[in-house]
């Protein structure tokens, strides 16, 4: 067995800790846990990234992590909170696809996901490069997380935990995008956030409730 | 920077432009009638002459110019290319948009639909864009200029837009052309021939091979006949004509279906190199359809500005079939006939823009001082509308194809070209085609037939309406812009060896040969050599002057004006009145009643003993029951199929999203 150094161990068992978080909003159904898992998830990032940036010596990675840090752990966990409170939606309904079938296909997709990570970790050049398949398992599953929820605020959380995965990926298959993309990102991020809460009070203004089978109603009739 | 230097193309460019500033400044006082009316259409009018004059100058010289503008997309600036053939068009623009431009400013009133500046806008827009379709020398342009001109026209289409049937209307000629806009980009996607190359240099420059190079060709035959109006694609033409303010209906069908002549043309004859004999067969057969489509209906029509309208669609025919003929000699390596079917057919483009602006903006002037377009109602306007009657008389018979106006001229020429059909090294097809030609004569005769009717039953006989006694003649702008578009049929009818001569740098550049003045008078047109055929048409008018003199004088010299005034018989029926009179329904009956099949009509007939009878005929194309609507259905059947994936489901649409991610990315796996 080969010895990993120790930096590659931690920054492996980070992507094991990303994959786990990931599996875990998938079968939470209490929307303040979600939020929480979701600033965990935003916590490990920060420290992969952290552990990156001293092991590659890249300053902006850094910034990166700080930004992470501020944003994903912090703000939007708190301004998420400080929605549900307001809202008071505490808990999402059943799911459409029942928890041990939507982990029964998040299994599948993470499988599905290696695959599809392999070429692309052998073209990379990176020491995270085993790290890709994680990143694309956590994109796919937030995915799925989106489609098998009816409230539209585990949506969110779940639109947030893509990002989360796309920036890991970048993270991990060339030591991150350039600052100026990183910066955008984050700033979409943050005003999809605050919009769609702006758009949360609507649709409850609407329907008097957040459960987006009300928005069927909008389709078009034949 | 680049450097702009004075050239005939730089002029064009500036005219143009000129024209989009006019528009514009229409909305400095959207509301005034008198800014727009005294003021802009009059200057428009004069840019239209401007343009004419720099256009004929440059036929004249007979050059090509280029110019490469820094307008549009990154990289891809926008070629522009003044050539004999794009100079031929730019001067029919000019030269019909003076006369409908200048008539347009007297004719607008307050209150009709869109306010007047909006309307100016519009309509220079409109003009600006035709010259952009005829300058673009690449498809992007040429592309970009053709949706604005749909686009400006669609709306002066509907500048009544509360009525329904108008919004109707509208929605029929934007349907039907986006259909032709999409033949047209397919073939141009079609001609770039593998470069990627847009420019028509490229597409000149291409090698395409025999089936693809058909298959542009078939797509620019259906994309600019949906323009023009070739059936079965022009069930547009009926229903926008009526519904459009008079100098519209003017503009669209004297100059705007020329476009898609000159698309034809320039794709055809320009950017295919030389053609194969045998495509020229669809554009003579569907032409020759057209004619005798389009004679028939208008012969039934009731409304007089539909009349027009179908009367368009033959006249387009007659073009059509022009073209397809000189592909066909043009193929077949007779390249001096092939000149001269090109010549008839440019000929017959410049004198249909004439005399087709010019019924229309008469029916305009019928339509303002009486209200009425149901020919039912009308009669006798001769009396109380002097100058409209005799100047739209002059264009009655210039398309009914009487020498020595214009319309004869060009249908002379045609008929000439097609009796060198038997040079055609093809078997059956140099016997069927002549047959053609008897199509094409049966068509003339009807057009005669038609024009009879409507001039008859607008002007002639007796006001068949009380309220017809106010009717009153068009003003002093409408006039002038009349006056013009009569000028010019007379002017095209009487020197066509003048025009042929200027016409021969056209054909000189799409054939590379001129058609061959056979006579060496300057007033005898003999254009086939070897066969004594000529024309004169001053020698024409000069005995038919002196006929007509003479006829006056012996009837005067005669009669000695012993006019003797006494009732008419009323056989006993007690009293006759104007209704009396023959109608435009009686007067196309023999024809309904000929090629009934051709028609799907709807008759009530009165009962014998009704005290208040009432007769009402509908008369509808047979090809909307056969083709359009079952059309119409399958795409609302396919329509609503697609609507089933609709779900209004956050969460299907999510799933739409994530499977076909799955399914990308497992194909990028598998590959």
């Amino acid at each position: 067995m080969t010895h990993l150094p120790l930096d590659q161990q931690m920054l492996d068992s980070c992507a094991a800790l990303l994959l786990l978080l990931s599996f875990a909003m998938l079968s939470q159904r209490r929307v303040v846990t979600l939020v929480n898992l979701y600033a965990v998830q935003g916590a490990v990032l920060a420290a992969a990234t952290l552990l990156l940036a001293w092991r590659t010596g890249e300053g902006h990675l850094y910034l990166s992590a700080a930004l992470t840090l501020a944003l994903k752990v912090a703000f939007l966990p708190w301004l998420l909170h400080r929605l549900i409170r307001r809202l008071e939606v505490y808990w999402d309904t059943e799911p459409l696809l029942n928890v041990s079938g939507t982990m029964l296909a998040g299994l599948l997709i993470v499988v599905f996901a290696f695959a599809l990570a392999q070429p692309i970790a052998l073209l990379a050049s990176t020491a995270t490069r085993s790290a890709v398949g994680i990143a694309v398992s956590v994109v796919l599953l937030a995915f799925l997380m989106m489609i098998t929820r009816r409230k539209a605020m585990s949506q969110v959380v779940g639109f947030l935990s893509m990002e989360n995965g796309v920036f890991f990926g970048a993270m991990s298959a060339s030591y991150g995008m350039p600052m100026v993309v990183e910066l955008g990102v984050a700033l979409d991020v943050l005003v999809a956030v605050l919009v769609l809460g702006v758009f949360f009070f609507q649709i409850r203004e609407r329907f008097e409730s957040l459960d987006l089978h009300h928005l069927e109603s909008l389709k078009e009739h034949e | 920077m680049i450097t702009i230097s004075p050239t005939l193309l730089t002029g064009c460019v500036a005219l143009l432009c000129g024209w989009v500033v006019v528009g514009l400044a229409g909305l400095l006082r959207p509301g005034s009638l008198r800014f727009a009316g005294r003021t802009l259409f009059p200057l428009g009018a004069l840019l239209g002459l401007a343009l004419a004059l720099l256009a004929g100058a440059s036929l004249l010289g007979g050059g090509t110019e280029r110019l490469i503008l820094p307008v549009g997309l990154p990289d891809l600036p926008m070629h522009l290319r003044l050539d004999p053939l794009s100079s031929l068009f730019l001067l029919l623009l000019g030269a019909s948009s003076f006369g409908i431009s200048v008539f347009a400013g007297g004719y607008f009133r307050q209150g009709e639909g869109a306010l007047p500046g909006l309307l100016c806008l519009q309509y220079h827009l409109f003009l600006a864009s035709m010259g952009a379709v005829l300058l673009a020398d690449d498809a992007y342009g040429f592309l970009v200029a053709w949706e604005v001109m749909a686009l400006s026209s669609y709306f002066l289409v509907t500048t009544q837009h509360r009525i329904p049937e108008i919004r109707r209307a509208g929605f029929l000629y934007l349907l039907m052309a986006h259909v032709g806009a999409i033949c047209l980009l397919l073939c141009f996607g079609v001609l770039q021939g593998g470069s990627w190359l847009f420019t028509f240099d490229a597409m000149r420059a291409a090698h395409l091979s025999p089936g693809w190079a058909a298959a542009a060709f078939l797509l620019a035959l259906l994309g600019f006949g949906a323009k023009a109006g070739l059936v079965p694609v022009h069930v547009w033409l009926p229903e926008a004509h009526p519904a459009a303010p008079s100098p519209v209906s003017a503009l669209m069908s004297g100059v705007m279906l020329k476009t898609a002549v000159y698309g034809m043309l320039r794709v055809g004859l320009d950017l295919l190199g030389r053609p194969v004999w045998w495509w020229g067969l669809a554009p003579l057969i569907l032409g020759l359809l057209t004619i005798f489509y389009g004679v028939l209906f208008a012969a039934v029509q009731t409304d007089m500005k539909r009349l027009l309208a179908y009367s368009s669609i033959e006249n387009i025919g007659i073009v059509f079939t022009g073209i397809g003929l000189t592909i066909v000699f043009e193929g077949s390596g007779l390249e001096t006939v092939a000149a001269l079917a090109l010549l008839a057919t440019l000929y017959h483009c410049l004198n249909h823009s004439f005399m087709k602006s010019l019924l229309f903006l008469g029916t305009g002037s019928v339509l303002h001082a009486t209200g009425e377009r149901n020919l039912g109602r009308l009669g006798g306007l001769i009396h109380r509308m002097p100058w409209v009657a005799w100047l739209t008389l002059i264009g009655t018979l210039a398309i009914a194809g009487l020498p020595p106006l214009n319309g004869f001229v060009s249908e002379w020429l045609l008929l000439q070209s097609f009796l060198f059909a038997d040079h055609l090294p093809h078997a059956f097809v140099n016997l069927l085609i002549p047959m053609g030609m008897a199509l094409v004569v049966l068509g003339a005769a009807l057009a005669g037939y038609v024009m009879v009717k409507f001039y008859g039953v607008i002007f002639l006989g007796q006001p068949r309406e009380a309220s017809l006694a106010h009717a009153h003649d068009c003003g002093w702008l409408e006039r002038i812009g009349l006056l013009w578009l009569a000028l010019g049929c007379v002017a095209l009818g009487l020197f066509p060896l003048q025009v042929i001569r200027a016409l021969g740098a056209v054909t000189g550049q799409l054939i590379g040969a001129a058609v061959p003045q056979a006579s060496s008078h300057w007033w005898l047109l003999a254009p086939v050599p070897g066969r004594p055929v000529s024309y004169g048409p001053l020698v024409f008018l000069t005995a038919t002057l002196a006929v007509v003199f003479l006829t006056v004088l012996a009837v005067r010299l005669t009669y000695h004006q012993r006019v003797r005034r006494a009732p008419a018989w009323d056989c006993a029926f007690g009293g006759l009145t104007p209704r009396m009179q023959d109608t435009a329904e009686g007067f196309g009956q023999p024809i309904r009643h000929l090629f009934q099949s051709f028609f799907e009509i709807e008759r009530e007939l009165p009962a014998p003993a009704d005290r208040t009878p009432r007769y009402r005929i509908a008369i509808r194309e047979r090809i909307w029951r056969l083709a359009y609507e079952p059309l119409s259905n399958a795409v609302e059947r396919l329509a609503n199929a697609a609507a089933r994936v609709q779900q209004g489901r956050i969460s299907v649409y999510l799933l739409y999203g994530f499977v076909t991610l799955i399914v990308l990315l497992a194909v990028a796996l598998m590959s």
